[in-house]
């Protein structure tokens, strides 16, 4: 046993510490408020032809839509874009992993280099807002004029949280989901002779019935707990009401409000494991893993976005039916993927041209089909012939949107500032397991401090 | 001062390059993030106000962060005693001179070939309650919960503690998530192979002439391994337990693969809530106060260990 051999080992040692930092490699999806994808590693499909070509101005556009339809309608109208001008060359950066996960830390990395994608992705309200136009220094987005987006073209919800605190438009929203969607399937509830529920105390009654029968009521994937929180959020809007749920994100609604307190009770009642309302292994399950379960009939219910539409679609299941979330009669809770102009993006002129086209009602009626979501200009029609038409969903979801009042979606961006939907995950990802309401509503408390306006 | 020589100007010429890389991205970076950490910056525009250990202070708070630090405690021991107990275990049996050992060593090696990525992916599968392990063993997906258990096992909350003043200690802030030892398992798996071919090593390197000797002096064969071959090992331990203390200190791809953050934050560490506080919350001072943190932990474990193997250099 030599000194040799010790000498040996430590540069063995030295050589495994240096090396260790080389293990980091890219991650899947983490929990926090991103508009969910199915997790996939594809390459952009646009075929990178026309950026070789020195005639045309290349404009990079940086997102997560990577695989299935989104990529697919995206894909289409930066093609059609691209056709109509013959110097300009758009294409499609997009970054892979679930939800935008990776895509988003590169995007805000590049925009803290002042090395920006010409345009990219980001949700709209506060995520966009407090995130890249109101911050300390000046906004990092440049102001869109009318010749980017007519405000006229667009509710006058969504276009109050894409202006920043000067009242102008900071970016341009090319679709709107919804989030406070219930989604059943429509034998099992035959079998049980049960009407989808429209308030938490007749979703009760269900759930026990379910159970009874063996079969696990609400499906629920929250291996990103905003999976849970959209729950959380629907529970709120249909204990509070619209205007007070707002309230709860502009400071008018307080946290300790008793109501808050009842939203917690009734939460925990469908967490709780003694009911057995839940999929037991949720933890472990992602969003689409949960609506599997509707597909394949060990659950009845799951309370997710409307992009679990496409899923269906996707999976070539038909037999599952669609009802606002219990007591979200009449409430549109909304997202909206949207696009900016970044102030140092390097080709802003054709930027712009390529913005004002993912606004206007001709590619919206051509992208959203293919979304499942539905046009946020309200100018846009039904697809031309010969394009991919929306489905019943979609079309009940345009009507809805018409009438419903509309609130924003925290878990998605839209309703608060990202450090605060963050605490708010924090406080849920340890409610779902101690199921403490009094300490999760304090929690709530402490969060919201500083964050009201 | 010395002339510069042909040789001694080629020399600086070849260090100089990995010698400034070092200084600028690794140095340079960690002074800037402990820099960071000290300021407001916490929107993505840079705001470099000095709040002193401001975020410090808010982190330690933070229930979140608390969870994680006892995960990387609770982590660490299990995650590198049981590495050095199975690969101290493997490598006494492949000591044995027996057939095929070049084929065993490299099975048990193999693992450490693969990424944490790769890794936390197929353990997930095995350990996801509805599939894998359960299915494979028949096991019931109820009682077997793996990944997604709650619970936290902590010492019983009874009088005896909360007499001697320690009744804090029976809570879940300092027990033992389960869900956390299925993490530990993966890593195990995939660490103790390495352990095992140091050990190996070690083994090797220890001349027969003393067992010999110790056998004429009438030891048994278990007081052999506990009095000559363990102490002679001593060096191979050390290293093993910087090496696998590092790598569980700044464990990151292996439970973000596998379970980000987990129920009730059972399975998240340090890591994870930096890049989360940081990326997702625009909060990067925080973030950078979280790497801090852990830059010291890793710190305390290597630091010592320089110090100790210099000492070993200049006994010589």
């Amino acid at each position: 046993m030599g000194k040799r051999f010790s000498a040996l080992l430590a540069v063995v040692a030295l050589l495994v510490l240096a090396c260790g930092g080389t293990t980091a490699t890219p991650s899947p999806a983490p929990s926090g408020g991103q508009t969910p994808a199915p997790t996939a590693t594809g390459a952009p499909t646009l075929a990178a032809s026309c950026q070789s070509d020195a005639s045309k101005t290349p404009v990079e556009v940086q997102g997560w839509w990577t695989t299935g339809g989104e990529a697919n309608g995206f894909n289409k109208i930066i093609a059609m874009f691209n056709d109509a001008n013959p110097t300009i060359c758009v294409y499609n950066a997009a970054i892979a992993g679930g939800a935008g996960s990776v895509a988003q830390g590169r995007i805000k990395a590049a925009v803290l280099a002042g090395l920006p994608p010409d345009t990219f992705q980001v949700h709209m309200g506060h995520e966009l807002l407090d995130t890249y136009v109101n911050i300390p220094g000046g906004s990092v987005m440049a102001p869109l004029g009318t010749d980017v987006i007519d405000p006229a073209q667009f509710p006058a919800g969504v276009v109050k949280i894409i202006s920043g605190a000067d009242g102008k438009i900071y970016s341009v929203p090319l679709n709107i989901h919804r989030a406070n969607e219930l989604w059943y399937n429509k034998t099992i509830f035959a079998a049980n002779n049960l009407q989808p529920p429209t308030t938490w105390a007749e979703f009760e009654t269900a759930a026990t019935t379910l159970k009874t029968a063996g079969i696990t009521p609400l499906a629920i994937g929250d291996s990103g707990i905003w999976a849970n929180g959209m729950i959380f959020e629907t529970v709120l809007i249909g204990t509070l009401g619209a205007d007070a749920f707002l309230g709860l994100w502009t400071g008018a609604t307080s946290w300790n409000d008793p109501k808050v307190t009842e939203a917690l009770t009734e939460y925990k009642k469908i967490l709780d494991p003694a009911n057995g309302w839940i999929n037991t292994d949720h933890s472990s399950l992602s969003w689409d893993q949960a609506a599997d379960k509707l597909i394949d009939g060990t659950a009845a219910m799951t309370i997710m976005g409307d992009w679990a539409n496409g899923e269906f679609t996707a999976k070539q299941f038909a037999d599952y039916g669609w009802a606002p979330a219990p007591g979200n009669a009449d409430v549109y809770q909304a997202l909206s993927d949207s696009f900016g102009l970044p102030v140092k993006a390097q080709h802003p002129e054709q930027t712009k041209l390529f913005l004002a086209w993912l606004g206007s009602a001709e590619a919206q009626a051509i992208f959203n089909p293919y979304k499942g979501s539905i046009a946020a200009n309200v100018t846009a029609g039904d697809p031309p012939a010969g394009e991919l038409q929306y489905n019943d969903y979609q079309k009940s979801a345009a009507s809805d949107w018409k009438t419903n009042t509309i609130v924003p979606s925290m878990e998605h961006g839209a309703a608060a500032n990202p450090a605060w939907s963050s605490a708010i995950n924090d406080v849920l990802t340890t409610f779902v397991t101690d199921l403490d309401v009094a300490a999760a509503q304090s929690a709530l408390v402490t969060a919201a401090t500083g964050f009201t306006q | 001062m010395r002339r510069l020589t042909r040789d001694r100007v080629l020399s600086i010429g070849l260090i100089a390059p990995s010698l400034i890389a070092v200084a600028v991205f690794v140095y340079g970076l960690i002074a800037w993030t402990g820099f960071v950490s000290t300021t407001k910056w916490n929107s993505l525009s840079p705001d470099y106000t000095s709040t002193g250990l401001d975020n410090f202070v808010s982190i330690f708070n933070y229930p979140r962060f608390q969870l994680d630090l006892r995960n990387t405690v609770v982590f660490t021991i299990f995650f590198v005693g049981v590495s050095l107990a199975i690969g101290l275990f493997l490598a006494n049996l492949l000591d044995r001179k027996i057939r095929g050992e070049a084929v065993f060593r490299s099975i048990f090696l193999f693992p450490m070939a693969i990424s944490f990525i790769v890794t936390g992916v197929v353990w997930k599968w095995l350990l996801t309650p509805s599939a894998g392990v359960n299915l494979l063993l028949g096991l019931d997906p109820d009682t077997n919960k793996w990944l997604t258990d709650p619970s936290v096992v902590h010492l019983p909350t009874g009088t005896v503690l909360n007499d001697i003043g320690l009744g804090f200690l029976a809570t879940n802030q300092w027990g033992v998530p389960i869900a956390l030892l299925s993490i530990v398992i993966a890593a195990v798996w995939q660490m103790s192979g390495f352990v095992m071919a140091l050990y190996l090593a070690g083994l090797r390197g220890i001349p027969d002439e003393l067992r010999e000797a110790a056998r004429v002096d009438g030891a048994s064969e278990l007081g052999i391994f506990r009095h000559v071959v363990l102490p002679l090992l001593t060096p191979v331990t050390v290293t093993a337990v910087i090496i696998l203390g590092h790598i569980s200190l700044k464990i990151y791809d292996l439970t973000v693969a596998m379970s980000p953050t987990g129920l009730g934050f059972a399975t998240d560490f340090p890591a994870t809530y930096m890049w989360q506080t940081s990326f997702f919350a625009n909060q990067f001072a925080r973030g950078a106060a979280v790497a801090i943190v852990m830059l010291v932990l890793i710190a305390t474990l290597i630091v010592p260990y320089l110090i100790w193997n210099r000492r070993q250099e200049v006994s010589r």
